[in-house]
């Protein structure tokens, strides 16, 4: 079975940014594919900054997992439903199409088994949105080249060492996950530095090298 | 505007809800409605107490219906006019019903004095704060050492063994006798978060949301010892009397103070024992090379038996210890923990602390792995502290804006906005 890709160019930056503003560029084009009044678990929501705009904007009911207690304590001081765990072990509880949507931003990288976490979040949710940092990117390929050195950008900022980002892929490896597992890409958003879209087209060979990050809808396949 | 009822102010004859028990005596002295009673009176306990006679027995799970049976609590804060801001709380084994304010009997601050207050995480400015003594307990509730009105004598033994179930049903009679329908929350920490889940699940229309703290949804097998321990201690107690120590004047006082020196390990954690005692001497140069209390420790948790034997019935401790050995609130529910939260729309807050080996966070998180399978509203924090099993008493910043934040949210859901005037 192989993936659909679509092209996500649709959706401008700047439209994301009138219809949430202050949320991280990969946040606002997640919010905008989510359906008002829909079940969304946010795994790896930081300090719940979309499940907060979800619930006040979207009528969305919320649950999210968060692995840092100060997050947990921002999202439940926030009066959201979220809870202290870890996307590898946790996801396992929460029965099958319970909710509408599970997402993933900038989280997958992060997790010890992606490839697990993708099936489980697919199982739970009736659609997947990820977002990461694409390793294909540009300025990567040209740090790691040029200095022969673990690559630091402004999102990839902290050094090999000390990153929590244990599982780093490219766009196109991704792509090729989705495929392996029967994963299908409803959409894909791959934006630049200055979080504008980059076309994704064929193989998504510019995508690739010209995004900093990608964020995709998947669905079951089926 | 807000009602101002102070309880025992708060008078059933007042409540057109019907959900009184109108043959229940208000023993109650402050029957008056207090129209000066302010936010700046409410860390004064208002105190209450409910008998419920003959006609309203309370079927208790060992099969025994006990009757009559009173219920002593005290209330802090004001009800408002909806009566929708009670906060719920349930006390742990050997608390009682003065969370705040000052304690009658040793004349030092309740139990929660961080936590409950003006202006405080639990909030008496904002939410009405309602504690009962529970069932089996000492300090009003009837327990062991009240009498037996078959007999004229207090209980001891011939008190029917209750369980955590059996003390929630009694506090669910006490709020229709209030006219409480619904809880804003119920919180508790240890034998007060068992109580919680068993609230939550018995009574899911009743609360709004749900904090249980340190606890677990069933007592594990190192907990049952370590009771065992405690109770084979009052027992071995010739005092004792095979608990009738009431009717002679006697009290197991050694046995009982040993109990609770040994439950009292169990509370804290090897590094706040070392962190407040180390090897420490006692008032003294060198080690005595006898049995006195050469080390701090020791003589700490000397003092902590003896004076817990001043405000504590060793009946009582027999019969809550034993509630709690008792609870495994899967058992109710087909074995399925799950089961027991099947469709509630109940908020939680569930917390535990890293270092608590008494109930510890992997109880917890069963509690919540049973609420994520029914995709519950569920917040579940591990707090990071020393201090061990009884952190949830002590100063724990992170603790306290956890509930603030999450009582806040609840309240502000049911449209109970900001501190009342």
């Amino acid at each position: 079975m192989s993936s659909q890709t679509q092209s996500g160019g649709h959706l401008t930056n700047d439209d994301a940014k009138r219809t949430a503003p202050g949320l991280r560029v990969d946040l606002r084009l997640i919010a905008d594919k989510i359906n008002a009044g829909t079940r969304v678990l946010d795994v790896g929501c930081g300090d719940g900054a979309l499940l907060n705009y979800l619930a006040t904007h979207k009528d969305v009911d919320g649950r999210g997992i968060e692995l840092s207690q100060s997050g947990v304590n921002a999202c439940v001081a926030r009066g959201l439903a979220v809870i202290q765990g870890n996307a590898d072990t946790d996801l396992s509880d929460y029965p099958s199409g319970a909710f509408d949507y599970v997402i993933l931003s900038q989280t997958l990288q992060a997790v010890h088994q992606p490839h697990k976490v993708m099936s489980e979040m697919l199982r739970i949710g009736t659609r997947g949105i990820v977002s990461f940092p694409n390793f294909g990117y540009w300025r990567v390929r040209w740090d790691l080249l040029t200095h022969g050195r673990m690559p630091i950008t402004e999102t990839l900022n902290q050094a090999w060492y000390e990153t929590p980002n244990i599982h780093m892929c490219t766009v196109k490896d991704f792509v090729l996950l989705c495929d392996d597992l029967g994963i299908a890409i409803e959409q894909s958003i791959t934006v630049d530095h200055n979080g504008r879209p980059t076309p994704f087209q064929g193989s998504g060979f510019l995508a690739n090298l010209l995004s900093e990050q990608g964020v995709f809808v998947l669905g079951n396949g089926i | 505007m807000v009602a101002k009822y102070v309880i025992g102010a708060l008078d059933p004859s007042n409540n057109q809800s019907a959900m009184t028990d109108t043959n229940a005596t208000d023993q109650n002295a402050q029957k008056s409605r207090d129209t000066d009673a302010g936010a700046s009176d409410s860390l004064n306990a208002q105190e209450g107490k409910v008998t419920f006679g003959p006609d309203q027995p309370l079927p208790l799970d060992c099969g025994v219906e006990l009757s009559p049976y009173t219920v002593a609590y005290a209330t802090f804060g004001t009800l408002n006019e909806e009566r929708s801001n009670v906060v719920l709380v349930c006390h742990a084994l050997t608390g009682d019903q003065y969370v705040a304010g000052i304690h009658p009997t040793t004349g030092k601050p309740g139990w929660w004095p961080m936590m409950v207050g003006p202006g405080l995480p639990i909030d008496t400015d904002r939410y009405f704060v309602l504690c009962a003594n529970v069932l089996g307990g000492c300090m009003g509730t009837t327990g062991p050492k009240e009498s037996d009105p078959k007999t004229g004598k207090p209980y001891g033994l011939e008190f029917p063994v209750i369980t955590i179930g059996d003390m929630v049903r009694a506090q669910a009679r006490l709020l229709d006798h209030l006219g409480i329908e619904k809880v804003l929350c119920v919180t508790g920490g240890s034998m007060g978060g068992m109580q919680v889940l068993e609230w939550a699940a018995s009574y899911p229309k009743r609360v709004v949301s749900a904090i249980p703290i340190a606890g677990a949804a069933r007592h594990s097998a190192q907990n049952i010892a370590f009771h065992e321990v405690g109770r084979q201690a009052i027992m071995a107690d010739p005092n004792w009397e095979g608990g009738s120590y009431l009717n002679t004047g006697n009290n197991p006082r050694a046995g009982l103070a040993v109990a609770r020196m040994a439950a009292h390990v169990t509370y804290l954690s090897e590094q706040a024992l070392h962190r407040k005692f180390g090897r420490s001497l006692q008032d003294r140069e060198a080690v005595t090379y006898g049995f006195e209390a050469d080390f701090q420790v020791e003589s700490y948790l000397r003092h902590q038996g003896i004076t817990f034997v001043d405000r504590f019935d060793a009946n009582s401790y027999l019969y809550i210890t034993r509630a709690m050995d008792y609870f495994d609130l899967a058992v109710d529910f087909d074995g399925s923990l799950a089961s027991a939260f099947e469709g509630t729309e109940t908020r939680f807050c569930v917390v535990s602390f890293t270092s608590d080996w008494l109930f510890p966070t992997s109880e917890s998180r069963d509690v919540v792995h049973a609420l994520n399978a029914f995709t519950a509203k569920v917040s579940f924090v591990e707090i990071d502290t020393d201090k061990g099993h009884d952190a949830f008493l002590l100063d724990e910043p992170e603790f306290f804006d956890t509930l603030r934040g999450f009582l806040g949210a609840a309240a502000k859901d049911q449209g109970i906005e900001g501190a009342q005037s």
